[in-house]
């Protein structure tokens, strides 16, 4: 674990493996779950996996409070490290802030990987594109969340205390930036044309929190898209399916590159 | 010692078909407004009389409940401005940090005190965890939003020479000027409920009048402690007349009336607390480490055990007999001299306090029973408060 200084912001990251660079953005939760697919990317890349300030024991300066400051701070921090040709992978509401990463600027940009974003709101002011996961019982939202609940859901009442703080900070970050309007920015849509870069969307099919329908909209939106469905996955395909994801993360690089 | 009568105009009628959550997920058609105009009239009826019997009036307001159907906190008191004339009416209060114009707060408790000739105090609330979801107000971020609020209340309400600018966080007025200033110098008494010694602490550095809810013989003490050891810190003419207790109050001419009046209103306790789980603990509503705990104990939410007897056992509010009640110090009841001498020794544990709140009405408690209830009190338990000397 490292903290690097970007202007206010003491960012929490950790590096694994060695390559070309992949970024990292994690969801709102289940953060700790991911370490089964980061292990298997850094056999090929050097990821960085950043915390969001905020979440876990990062701090998060006042006033440091939505999406577009993520969308910035990641944009610092590849300049920072001085990164190109970044493969950048956004899960979940890491998805969201990688797109709005990308229509800033993919100036160091080389591929972009959506799995279950949110962040673009497609249907109208009565559909629910996103599911209120704070609205739902927890069991509900446990049951639209994974495939295969009982094996990918960890038991809170076994961790230990530092871990289960953390989850609830994450939580409590995770409303911070994504309350109102729920898990989306209004004008991200309009602006989606301007992520100029391969993009590659993985969905997975049992995806109950946005759907696999939402997730193809969003690939249409996108000017050079393809889409994945990993099957046996929820929300997480990473965390349930972390082989087929990282598959799939691969062969979309090595496509684009013979390309 | 001041009293205030409170209701929470409870929608009783709809009760029986709740499952599982009288909150939040609660449909309207359960509510009948025929059924619901009667039930409006007579608890405005049982506050005006309050005139007459020199006990002050207490509102309040929740939102997608049945529990309480006074939603908008300010409508009873602005029919009682005008019904009254001579009681002092509190709104416990507004929910400021959920509503998303604090200026039309400002005007709306402003006008409230014109109308009544300087008879408001105001309260303002941060609300529980399950007011977030009717309101959609980001739990995260509350407490900020809560105190900017206060602030550019306060603002708009004592000053008096024109426009001013508000350009904070949550907020943004560019022309600030509130018609008609309050009657009030330099504005109605400030209020806010608190339920830890940390809220205390806030309330006191800035000289609010305190109201304890719920809280009773365990929890009372640290919190009215912290209160007095902040304000005199932060050099706060420091009174009784800053701290509030509300108690489940039922009077009787026999002690078994005066219990059988406890017990209906305390279907207010049993009920209001049965919120579908996943609206307990809205995320960064409360702090990590309680967050943390309600995570793993899921569905309990961190308001769990917040109702203990005397020694310091968790009781179930859903089960709670007037006998825990009146253990627990939630509940005064019995005949004059027993709800007396309870509030007494209550009063003597917790080292004095200047308001009751006093629950005359709640749950399925009858209009008949209520203005006993409050007649009895008034003429019988109200002027032997003077020998608790505040």
């Amino acid at each position: 674990m490292e903290r690097i200084q970007i202007g206010d912001v003491s960012l929490e990251m950790r590096t694994a493996g060695e390559g070309p660079p992949l970024l990292f953005l994690h969801g709102g939760d289940y953060v700790a779950q991911n370490q089964g697919f980061l292990d298997r990317l850094a056999r090929r890349w050097q990821v960085l996996i950043p915390r969001h300030p905020g979440f876990g024991r990062s701090a998060r300066p006042d006033g440091f409070r939505s999406v577009h400051d993520l969308a910035y701070l990641y944009l610092d921090l590849i300049d920072r490290q001085r990164l190109g040709d970044v493969v950048l992978v956004g899960a979940s509401f890491g998805g969201w802030v990688a797109l709005e990463l990308c229509v800033r600027s993919v100036e160091r940009i080389g591929r972009l990987v959506l799995i279950d974003t949110l962040g673009v709101k497609f249907g109208g002011r009565e559909e629910q594109d996103i599911a209120d996961i704070y609205a739902l019982p927890t069991e509900e939202v446990l049951r639209r969340t994974f495939f295969n609940p009982a094996h990918a859901a960890p038991d809170y009442s076994i961790l230990d205390d530092d871990d289960v703080a953390s989850i609830a900070s994450d939580r409590a970050a995770t409303a911070l930036f994504g309350w109102r309007p729920y898990m989306h920015d209004p004008g991200l849509r309009r602006w989606l044309h301007r992520v100029r870069v391969p993009a590659l969307v993985i969905w997975g099919q049992s995806d109950g929190i946005v759907s696999p329908d939402y997730g193809e909209r969003l690939c249409r939106s996108l000017h050079d898209a393809r889409f994945e469905l990993i099957r046996e996955a929820g929300h997480y395909p990473q965390i349930e399916q972390p082989e087929a994801v990282a598959d799939a993360i691969e062969r979309f690089v090595r496509a684009e590159v013979e390309r | 010692m001041k009293v205030w009568h409170f209701s929470e105009m409870a929608y009783h009628p709809a009760w029986p078909e709740v499952k599982d959550s009288y909150r939040v997920v609660i449909p309207n058609r359960l509510y009948d407004p025929k059924i619901g105009a009667d039930l409006y009239h007579r608890y405005l009826d049982e506050w005006a009389l309050c005139d007459e019997l020199g006990i002050n009036i207490m509102t309040n307001e929740h939102h997608a409940t049945a529990t309480c159907a006074d939603s908008v906190c300010t409508i009873p008191m602005a029919i009682l401005a005008r019904e009254t004339k001579k009681v002092r009416l509190l709104a416990l209060g507004m929910p400021i940090g959920n509503r998303n114009d604090p200026i039309r707060v400002a005007e709306e408790y402003s006008m409230l005190d014109v109308i009544s000739r300087g008879r408001i105090e105001m309260g303002f609330v941060k609300g529980v965890p399950f007011e977030i979801s009717p309101a959609n107000t980001n739990p995260a971020d509350l407490t900020e939003r809560f105190w900017e609020a206060h602030d550019l209340i306060l603002k708009a309400m004592t000053t008096h020479d024109g426009p001013f600018n508000w350009e904070g966080t949550h907020f943004h007025y560019r022309s600030v000027n509130v018609w008609p200033r309050p009657w009030q110098e330099p504005h109605p008494p400030v209020w806010m409920p608190v339920g830890s010694p940390g809220s205390a602490t806030e309330a006191a550095e800035r000289g609010m009048t305190i109201g304890v809810l719920n809280t009773g013989w365990v929890r009372t003490p640290p919190i009215f402690e912290a209160y007095r050891k902040r304000a005199a810190e932060a050099g706060r003419l420091m009174t009784p007349q800053r701290l509030a207790y509300m108690a489940l109050i039922g009077v009787g001419n026999t002690r078994e009336e005066g219990r059988r009046r406890a017990d209906q209103i305390l279907d207010y306790s049993r009920t209001s607390g049965i919120v579908a789980p996943q609206f307990m603990n809205p995320p960064g509503y409360a702090s990590v480490a309680q967050s943390a705990q309600a995570l793993r104990t899921s569905g309990a939410g961190f308001r769990a055990g917040r109702i203990q007897s005397r020694d310091g056992c968790a009781i179930d509010p859903r089960k709670m007999t007037v006998d825990d009640a009146i253990d627990a110090g939630l509940s005064f009841a019995g005949t004059p001299d027993d709800v007396f001498d309870q509030l007494r020794a209550f009063y003597d544990h917790v080292g004095g306090f200047g308001h009751l709140l006093m629950m005359g009405q709640g749950g399925l408690l009858s209009h008949e029973e209520t203005v006993a209830n409050l007649t009895l009190f008034s003429k019988v338990v109200l002027p032997r408060l003077e020998e608790l000397g505040v």
